[in-house]
């Protein structure tokens, strides 16, 4: 039995509008490597550009923070449910602003689209 | 373990309830988990609510009924015609009046026995100490980063609890940080997701009752709180899913390296929250990109006359189906992936709903070489505010 990763709201437009994941893993890095793998999108919101996990990301496996066991390397085992917890500060965004932050996001990919930078991964 | 509240000294406690106070309690009287010492403490706690929207509603209401004797109320807003879908403390009647004046108005109309008082200011790190000094237990409604790291930060400076909770489309969170052996905000999360890689956000809104469920857990835990009775949430983060309905909790940790409430911390006094969240500049209407435009007006004339514009209408599927000017459905998002659509040799009026997202489409668009492409200004609701009155605002 694989560990499932729940996929918060927040970042379900990144990961195929999913709410889980199923992978087999034996480590939290292992399982968030599957994930954004399957999902590039995922991986600037939750990893910094040298690989490290976002401070405003945090991730529990059960009701615990890895950040109190052993980060990333914390060891998971069949059956455990690891959770992304971004912070999100309640606000309610109009559709207008949502879609702006989302073009920001994929701005970049229009350069690219338009030969500025040759590597189309978002923000990478 | 239960927590008690310590109220603030200053006035003289009440130590009894007049017979009406007894009447309207009775509910709350003949359970003995509150009874009358538990009313009392009530009667003399004090809560400021930072927020009187969406989650300051049911807290507002259900605080007032409960016979809170000090509500504080902070909010720099005037009532929108759109918060009535969810800030049930509002009528039709109070739009366009501040939020913090017309809640005050209901609450009093609610329970007349107890003392309410609106701040109608922004919380700023220049006031926020001296606003809370005079309350119990603070409680964040609030809808933004800064506010939430600012209400955090001076409630430990002050060693206040904080009753915090916050909502996103389908999903609540509710905990209570600032207690003394508890974790804070900051301990959560050190800092605030720079504004670029906030995850927002594809599409924005609330379901109304969220806020309601959320902000109840929160009038919950305040009125156990000041009670010093069961459970609460210190050191639990209560995670709600609307959809799935269910309810999950994580465990919150009170980092010793935090750096308001850690063993030796590093901020001692309120900071400027903007900045530290990366958002200065952000909260006024950021300056639209500047690209030829075209009035609705002049539109209007040029359809009427004829001419053969193509109608680019660059919002979403659901947005396009609450109105529109029959244009081609092309969702900014999806522009730079499906460009090839566009005809560059025909002249192109790009609009959304106010005018903001098109901009960006023309921008794009020109920089990808298209050169006979116009903006709508003011986008739909300008269009219906000058051309077409029948075409619904949202």
């Amino acid at each position: 039995m694989p560990v499932k990763v729940m996929i918060p709201s927040p970042l379900r437009p990144y990961a195929g509008k999913r709410d889980s994941a199923e992978f087999s893993a034996r480590t939290v890095g292992e399982a968030l490597g599957h994930l954004t793998t399957e999902f590039g999108e995922l991986r600037k919101h939750l990893f910094t550009e040298d690989g490290k996990l976002r401070s405003f990301v945090n991730v529990y496996v059960n009701d615990e923070d890895i950040r109190y066991l052993a980060k990333e390397n914390t060891p998971t085992k069949d059956g455990d449910t690891i959770s992304i917890i971004p912070s999100i500060a309640g606000g309610i965004p109009s559709i207008a602003d949502a879609m702006r932050s989302k073009f920001c996001h994929s701005e970049r990919s229009a350069e690219s689209a338009l030969g500025f930078v040759s590597d189309n991964r978002i923000g990478s | 373990m239960a927590t008690t509240v310590q109220p603030q000294t200053g006035t003289k406690p009440a130590a009894s309830l007049s017979n009406e106070e007894i009447l309207r309690y009775s509910r709350h009287l003949i359970m003995p988990e509150v009874g009358m010492e538990g009313q009392l403490k009530l009667k003399n706690a004090k809560v400021l609510l930072i927020g009187t929207g969406g989650l300051g509603a049911p807290l507002g209401l259900y605080l007032a009924a409960a016979g809170v004797g000090k509500l504080g109320l902070v909010d720099f807003d005037v009532v929108d015609f759109t918060n009535l879908q969810r800030q049930v403390t509002f009528g039709t009647s109070d739009v366009g009046k501040p939020k913090s004046e017309a809640a005050r108005a209901r609450l009093a109309n609610l329970n007349p026995d107890i003392q309410i008082q609106s701040f109608e200011t922004q919380l700023t790190s220049a006031n926020a100490l001296e606003l809370f000094k005079d309350f119990d237990v603070i409680v964040d409604g609030t809808d933004n980063f800064p506010t939430r790291y600012l209400v955090n930060d001076a409630c430990i400076l002050l060693g206040k609890p904080n009753v915090y909770g916050s909502i996103f489309r389908f999903e609540g969170q509710a905990t209570v940080f600032g207690m003394p052996d508890g974790p804070c905000y900051r301990c959560l999360y050190p800092e605030p997701p720079p504004p670029g890689l906030v995850p927002s956000c594809a599409e924005g809104g609330v379901l109304g009752v969220l806020p309601g469920i959320v902000g109840s857990i929160q009038a919950m835990e305040t009125i156990k709180l000041i009670l010093g009775r069961g459970e609460n949430l210190v050191g639990r983060l209560l995670l709600f899913d609307a959809l799935g309905m269910k309810f999950r909790e994580l465990k919150l940790r009170k980092n010793p390296n935090c750096p308001v409430c850690g063993t030796h911390p590093t901020i001692t006094k309120l900071i400027d929250y903007y900045e530290f969240c990366g958002v200065r500049g952000e909260e006024a209407p950021g300056p639209t990109v500047q690209v030829p435009e075209i009035t609705p007006r002049e539109l209007k004339a040029r359809l009427d006359r004829g001419d053969d514009l193509f109608i680019l209408d660059v919002r979403e599927p659901h947005e396009y189906q609450i109105c529109n000017l029959k244009g081609h459905l092309l969702p900014l998002g999806e522009l730079t992936r499906r460009v090839h659509e566009l005809d560059s040799s025909r002249e192109i009026v790009a609009h959304c709903r106010s005018g903001k997202r098109s901009a960006e489409a023309v921008d794009f668009l020109r920089k990808a070489g298209f050169r006979k492409i116009l903006n709508l200004k003011g986008g739909i609701l300008a269009w219906s505010d000058e051309v077409d009155p029948t075409v619904p605002k949202y």
